[in-house]
């Protein structure tokens, strides 16, 4: 039955449902509520788990990383700055192929100190190794959880997964929210068990050096493993539908695009405003569709070329900027579809930068911007007047 | 679609009162939506929350309100200070915890039905501390319709502890009666 939740409560509650066995986090903004949350949980006696609270977001990643490779089933959190100071740990995650869920309540990033939303942090890890799954709303993100844990855990996939949803918009919004049974939990997620782990009855180690004559081949396995993953990302959502009745494909979903002229391509939260914005525009007559795209890596080309075979034009709409580049999502958009026939004149819109409202206009002024062919990249909603370091040479 | 806005200080409880709304509506099956505007919050620092509510249709749109139909101002000391009637739609409703007549708000824009309600000095009567936000609830509920009593009162049993929500409920019902008693 839906009860009105907050979204990280949901999340929150969605983790306890999947009984982790250990739980490493240090508390930050918008991130905090969940692993508060979750803390509360443990205290009250209702997730039997063990709780680490740490002094940094290095020794979270960190002590999550230890406690996967002895074949446990973990969770942390983070945002932002957090995720920067796991940096390191994180692309080491990504490489073991540590089955770890981590959530990302995405926020920017400083200078300046920014706690809102947009998406700089999750991107700026993508080439950690993690498969990296946007949520647009909050029974998505909760959803997702159950999706990540069975995922993650897949040998087929044996990768750690990360489930972003948006900071505030998501994460501090109360919605009707559908939390499911512990056995029908049980029943989607299997109890976790390991490839590997270090035990002291089998001893090995992890996460060794590894010279230039393996180095490669240890890359190029995760990266195999990776592209393998796709059709596994497509199943458990598949799967997670038929149970519970709900939810999204797995890598993307198509909305409204039959006939369409203009699609847009765009990651979390902000589709539900796309959405509401393209039936207006429907109902006058345009041909607009929207292409969500729910996973980011795994990158599917494959599926995106199909989606958007015929589509005369294509805007993508992001909260994040390769600075000296353009949006990470429009350049591999672009990359995927090059060299492929009647391929769409795509345009790049960058909006929501550090808590910018994205508001009807802001799709409007996209979708007229779009339709008449806007070249390159195009900040929305930006004041000429404001200007950092204005003038100096 | 109907779109609220709640404008008071920090440590009033303007985010609590939009999730009370939004849990309430959703006992009566009416899709609801509430956040908060988003920020470091302080105690006594203008904040405001926002709720959305649809009979039909669940809610995808996540922009922030601009063009509320309800506004309720739960600090009247902020009217002058921030412009809390931005955007108010022709025909919004405004409800103001004072115990001023509403004709004494010169700011409020023309064409907009006022209601004043002492929600400060009721909860300083029944819960012993300023905190007019539950109380606000009722006379909304009582002046609108678009929430009912008994969902406001189960609202608040699951967000407070029993002895707090004892009191508010008290109090909500108080503003509520009071209220549909013909009270302005």
């Amino acid at each position: 039955m839906k009860k009105v939740m907050e979204g990280s409560l949901g999340v929150a509650n969605a983790v306890r449902l999947c009984k982790p066995q250990m739980i490493a986090a240090y508390p930050i903004t918008p991130q905090t509520h969940i692993v508060e949350g979750l803390a509360k949980m443990v205290a009250d006696g209702n997730l039997d788990c063990h709780y680490v609270n740490v002094e940094s977001e290095h020794s979270a990643a960190s002590v999550t990383l230890g406690a996967a490779a002895a074949g446990v089933r973990v969770f942390t959190a983070s945002s932002s700055q957090g995720i920067m100071l796991m940096a390191e740990v994180i692309f080491n995650i990504g490489s073991i192929r540590l089955p770890i869920v981590m959530v990302c309540v995405n926020r920017a990033l400083s200078f300046p100190i920014n706690i809102w939303n947009d998406q700089q942090d999750s991107f700026a890890v993508r080439d950690a190794g993690w498969i990296q799954l946007y949520a647009e709303d909050n029974q998505e993100a909760t959803d997702m959880i159950f999706q990540a844990y069975r995922l993650a855990e897949d040998h087929r996939v044996s990768m750690p997964v990360m489930v972003c949803l948006d900071g505030f918009i998501l994460s501090h919004a109360f919605e009707p929210l559908d939390l499911p049974e512990q056995a029908q939990v049980e029943e989607y997620l299997p109890p976790y068990k390991p490839i590997v782990k270090l035990d002291p009855e089998n001893p090995l180690t992890m996460g060794v050096m590894g010279g230039p004559e393996v180095y490669m081949e240890m890359r190029k396995s995760v990266q195999d493993a990776m592209i393998d993953a796709m059709p596994v990302i497509e199943e458990v959502a598949d799967e997670f539908k038929k149970m519970f009745g709900r939810g999204s494909a797995g890598l993307m979903e198509e909305y409204r695009m039959d006939d369409a002229e203009l699609v847009i391509l765009s990651m979390g939260s902000v589709l539900g405003t796309v959405k509401e914005v393209v039936d207006e525009r429907r109902e006058k007559g345009e041909k607009i569709g929207v292409l969500k795209l729910r996973c980011y890596r795994p990158f599917p080309v494959e599926q995106l070329r199909s989606a958007l075979a015929g589509i005369p034009k294509v805007a993508v709409l992001e909260k994040d900027i390769s600075l000296g580049y353009e949006g990470a999502l429009f350049t591999d958009l672009k990359a995927a579809l090059y060299n492929t026939e009647n391929a769409p004149k795509i345009s790049g819109f960058i909006a929501g930068l550090g808590g910018r409202d994205i508001t009807r206009k802001t799709i409007n002024d996209l979708i007229d911007m779009a339709k008449s062919g806007a070249e390159g990249t195009t900040f929305l909603d930006t004041a000429k007047e404001i200007a950092y370091l204005g003038g100096v040479q | 679609m109907i779109e609220i806005r709640l404008h008071g200080r920090g440590g009033q409880g303007v985010v609590t009162a939009a999730e009370l709304i939004a849990t309430a509506a959703w006992e009566d099956k009416i899709y609801s939506q509430a956040f908060p505007t988003f920020g470091s919050e302080r105690m006594g620092a203008p904040v405001a929350s926002f709720v959305r509510l649809n009979k039909e249709k669940p809610i995808r749109i996540r922009s922030e309100i601009y063009e509320p139909d309800y506004l309720l101002v739960q600090d009247p000391t902020l009217i002058g200070t921030v412009d809390v009637f931005k955007g108010l739609k022709p025909g919004g409703t405004v409800i103001i915890n004072s115990s001023k007549k509403p004709g004494e708000f010169k700011e409020v824009p023309a064409g907009v039905k006022v209601l004043t309600f002492p929600a400060t000095d009721l909860a300083l009567k029944v819960l012993g501390r300023p905190i007019p936000n539950t109380i606000m609830l009722g006379v909304f509920a009582a002046a609108t319709g678009l929430i009912e009593l008994p969902a406001i009162k189960r609202a608040i049993d699951e967000r407070f502890p029993p002895e707090v929500a004892e009191k508010n409920k008290v109090a909500v019902t108080k503003a509520f009666e009071e209220i549909k008693g013909g009270a302005s």
